[in-house]
């Protein structure tokens, strides 16, 4: 029998295809190139403790990217997590401040608070844009305002100190010489890319960034999982208010401004498209840990701070421009 | 019709990356005649035409127009002034922008480099008039049929002044009576001079209106006749290399009980952001191991009824009963759990995940009964779920871990089958299924729909190809203006009878309840 229709295109050229590698690993490779780059300007950037310094400060927003990932998976965007990280520790804090010195266990009440008000938050922007039909960029640019508010309201604009040590072990302690903050940014890490590659819940949120409607009418409940996407942004914003809390010894109201941004460049340099329905979390670890190499190695070469914009700004643009240009090549073509 | 060789297109080669798209083929278009290209999707069509409207340039070849030999390097702009014009399957209009707008964008005429209104509307009407069609240049694009869309694609590649007018799939969202307009503006198209290019699955139209055929088959050229010479069997023949046997629907006689039972369904008011037409006092009722087609023109209601009988559209009143039992149906999941699925009309847009695998698009609904723990797919279940339909449904793909866009329309209609006939369903609704699918396709899926019958599944097709849902059908409903107007057997039903029915008949839905006694 004749073959007939032409489906999934069969390489019949082996020609070696230096796009499809960049695009597969060109991330990494630019990661072990800039590694390589400030290690020779300064052998002290792979001194043991500054590598424990970046991955710490990696760990803060790249347990929020995780949660970042999963809602631009499915088309949205958060921009309120730096106000949120903020507001959650802020409460926390008070709350501590409030149980006295006396109470025991004032990690737990700050972790459980902050956990609480970041997940009431994400509630409340996933229902706002699901029910009032809002644009996830409109309400969450809102809730950026609005949580960076009630931060500086709570405490007159200052901070909120005097953690116990108890506290403190959770930003500043380690196990086995691995620092707290990187130990819970490992374990939702993992959380995360299982529940993506391999949970129905994952396939879920890629079904619903890849097509909303066509989910829908496969049965899912689009309405829920965006709602639940949110939530779980905002349960790990209060996460890493509290270790970042913790790690200062205080909550400080201007805390994680612009960590949003941060947050957004470490998923979107990962790979994860700004589309929806492409991405994963391994791209985003990846993608957090050359952020927080680059900012680092800029500071060890004295780069001035507003420089780390520029350049921040630049290789964001250059990722994202090549990630749509390998995949307008890869597909399409039938 | 004179035998100026309009364009003469030779050893046209076009690879992609990993896919030889054309290997040498060759089109030659006379003035004055409608010439069809044919062959089956993946054969090299719509690669060849990307090629002649500038959108792609061929790596070999020649293509002469008019005596002139084509720059590869020409823009579609270039070639659109050289008086090629591409009419695409999915038009290039801008809807918000008037008739007259989107008919000169880019070249409106101008007065002191602002645009002149007045002339602008003058110079659309003229030529909306000499085409002898019914436009008001001041309509928005977005508020016409598409069928009205399509007059304006041609009315603006009269302004052009187009010589050579390439159509993908003309008739595609057009049924009856647009069809046959269209044809008549083709014809008169013809008389003044104009070379047409005709690509099209629908061979007894390119039996009513072309003059001569080529057929391309995987990337090759096979050969060149004219169609009154060509039976549609020769044509299949062509196109798949092999005899196609069309199906037709032999009644099993074996009907079993009323699985699907729906009275009175309503719904005033459109549904928010769509053109959908008010339904008014619908009632259908369907058997095990029976299939009824729907029959319409486009915007009957067909489709509107189907999406309300799985759920995903809202109705004012009505009831669903599945074997006798009401089912409340707010969402597709409570279609789907009530034992009802639905293979939507527009695969791209609202049943493909284009760029995800085939894996995850086949076993999306499936998942809570392929999970471990409830929580995780159970992957080696998958495997043996896809590679089962995979086998029942002959989907031709190389692993099931590539995008789905990358499959042929037949396989990916394939797919979004397998989808819904994994959910083991009591109700099958499929909107539209062998739309853009070539005929070999096409047969497979009709085979398909047979074989659930078989089992004791209550089928509903949709479809505007009026032979196919005679072929297909049991019994045949037919809409118009959002009501039913008959059911009629379909061993029972001719083309005149139905087209009746569903362009002027408005008999009530007593005949649909008498018939099901």
């Amino acid at each position: 029998m004749t073959s007939t229709a032409a489906t999934a295109p069969v390489p019949k050229e082996r020609r070696y295809d230096l796009v499809g590698f960049l695009e597969k690993y060109g991330v990494l490779l630019f990661l072990v190139l800039l590694i390589v780059l400030f290690a020779s300007q300064n052998p002290r950037f792979i001194s043991m403790r500054n590598i424990s310094n970046i991955l710490t400060e990696v760990s803060i927003y790249g347990i929020i990217a995780v949660g970042m990932t999963c809602v631009i998976l499915t088309g949205g965007v958060d921009l309120a997590v730096g106000s949120l990280l903020a507001f959650s520790a802020m409460c926390a804090a008070s709350v501590v401040v409030m149980l006295g010195d006396t109470f025991p266990l004032s990690w737990l009440a700050a972790l459980v608070i902050a956990c609480l008000v970041g997940t009431a938050a994400g509630y409340l922007h996933g229902k706002t844009i699901t029910k009032l039909n809002v644009p996830p960029f409109i309400v969450t640019l809102g809730g950026m305002t609005i949580w960076r508010g009630a931060t500086l309201i709570l405490n007159d604009g200052g901070p909120i100190s005097g953690f116990d040590e108890g506290f403190r072990w959770w930003g500043r302690g380690d196990v086995l010489g691995i620092p707290v903050p990187v130990i819970a940014f490992a374990l939702v890490s993992a959380a995360g890319y299982i529940t993506l590659r391999y949970s129905r819940y994952g396939r879920a949120i890629y079904a619903v960034g890849g097509n909303p409607e066509a989910a829908r009418l496969s049965g899912l409940d689009v309405k829920r999982i965006v709602v639940s996407v949110y939530v779980v942004v905002g349960l790990l914003a209060g996460l890493s208010g509290f270790l970042l809390a913790a790690r200062l010894g205080s909550a400080e109201a201007v805390a994680g401004i612009s960590y949003e941004l941060r947050v957004i460049a470490a998923v979107v340099i990962g790979g994860t498209s700004l589309f929806g329905g492409l991405g994963g979390v391994g791209g985003t670890i990846i993608g957090s840990i050359l952020l927080g190499v680059l900012l680092n190695g800029l500071v060890m070469l004295n780069v001035s701070a507003y420089y780390q914009q520029v350049v921040i700004g630049v290789i964001i643009v250059i990722a994202v421009a090549f990630d749509t240009y390998a995949k307008s090549r890869r597909s399409g073509k039938h | 019709m004179t035998t100026d060789h309009l364009l003469r297109a030779r050893g046209i080669r076009k690879s992609f990356p990993g896919v030889k798209a054309l290997d040498g083929v060759q089109l030659d278009v006379v003035a004055g005649e409608v010439h069809a290209l044919l062959g089956e999707n993946g054969a090299g069509k719509s690669t060849l035409l990307k090629i002649l409207a500038g959108a792609q340039p061929a790596d070999e070849g020649t293509i002469e127009f008019e005596g002139r030999a084509l720059s590869p390097a020409d823009t579609p702009m270039l070639r659109q002034r050289t008086g090629i014009v591409t009419i695409y399957q999915e038009f290039n209009l801008l809807p918000a922008l008037s008739v007259a707008e989107n008919m000169y964008i880019g070249r409106e005429p101008l007065r002191n480099g602002l645009i002149h209104w007045s002339r602008l509307y003058e110079d659309a009407g003229k030529v909306i008039r000499d085409l002898g069609i019914d436009l008001d240049p001041r309509d928005e694009v977005r508020s016409l049929s598409v069928a009205k869309q399509q007059m304006v694609e041609i009315a603006k590649a009269m302004t052009v002044k187009a010589r050579l007018i390439v159509m993908d799939e003309p008739t595609a969202a057009l049924s009856g009576r647009e069809v046959d307009q269209l044809l008549d503006i083709i014809r008169d198209l013809k008389s003044r001079g104009l070379g047409i290019i005709y690509v099209s699955h629908k061979l007894n139209e390119v039996k009513a209106i072309c003059d001569r055929f080529t057929v391309f088959r995987d990337g090759r050229y096979v050969t060149t006749g004219a169609v009154a010479d060509a039976t549609v069997n020769d044509l299949v023949r062509h196109m798949v290399g092999r005899e196609v046997v069309g199906v037709k629907r032999h009644p099993s006689g074996v009907v079993g009980e009323v699985v699907l039972k729906v009275e009175g369904v309503s719904r005033l008011k459109a549904v928010s952001g769509t053109s959908a037409t008010a339904l008014s006092d619908m009632s259908v009722h369907v058997h095990a191991g029976e299939i009824v087609g729907f029959a319409g023109l486009v915007g009957a209601g067909r489709t509107e009824m189907a999406r309300v009988i799985f759920g995903a559209d809202p109705c004012d009143s009505g009831t669903v009963r599945v074997l006798n039992k009401q089912v409340v149906l707010r969402s597709p999941r409570d279609g789907i759990d009530a034992g009802i699925v639905l293979v939507p009309e527009d695969r791209k847009q609202q049943g493909c995940f284009l760029s995800h695998s085939i894996r995850h698009n086949m076993t999306l609904p499936s998942l809570g009964r392929l999970s471990k723990m409830r929580w995780f797919v159970d992957e080696a279940a998958e495997t043996r779920m896809i590679e089962e339909y995979r086998r029942k449904l002959s989907i031709k793909m190389s692993s099931d871990k590539v995008a789905i866009g990358t499959l042929s329309g037949g396989n990916q209609q394939k797919v979004l089958l397998a989808r819904c006939m994994a959910l083991n369903p009591k109700v099958l609704i499929v909107d539209e299924p062998t739309r853009g699918i070539d005929v070999g396709a096409k047969a497979e899926v009709h085979q398909v729909l047979f074989d659930m019958a078989a089992q004791g599944v209550a089928v509903i097709v949709i479809s505007s190809e009026l032979p196919e849902v005679m072929a297909v059908s049991d019994r045949i409903v037919t809409f118009m203006n959002g009501a039913i107007t008959g059911s009629t057997p379909g061993s029972e039903a001719t083309e005149e009878q139905l087209m009746n029915l569903m362009a002027l008949g408005a008999r009530r839905p007593e005949a649909e309840m008498a018939l099901a006694a």
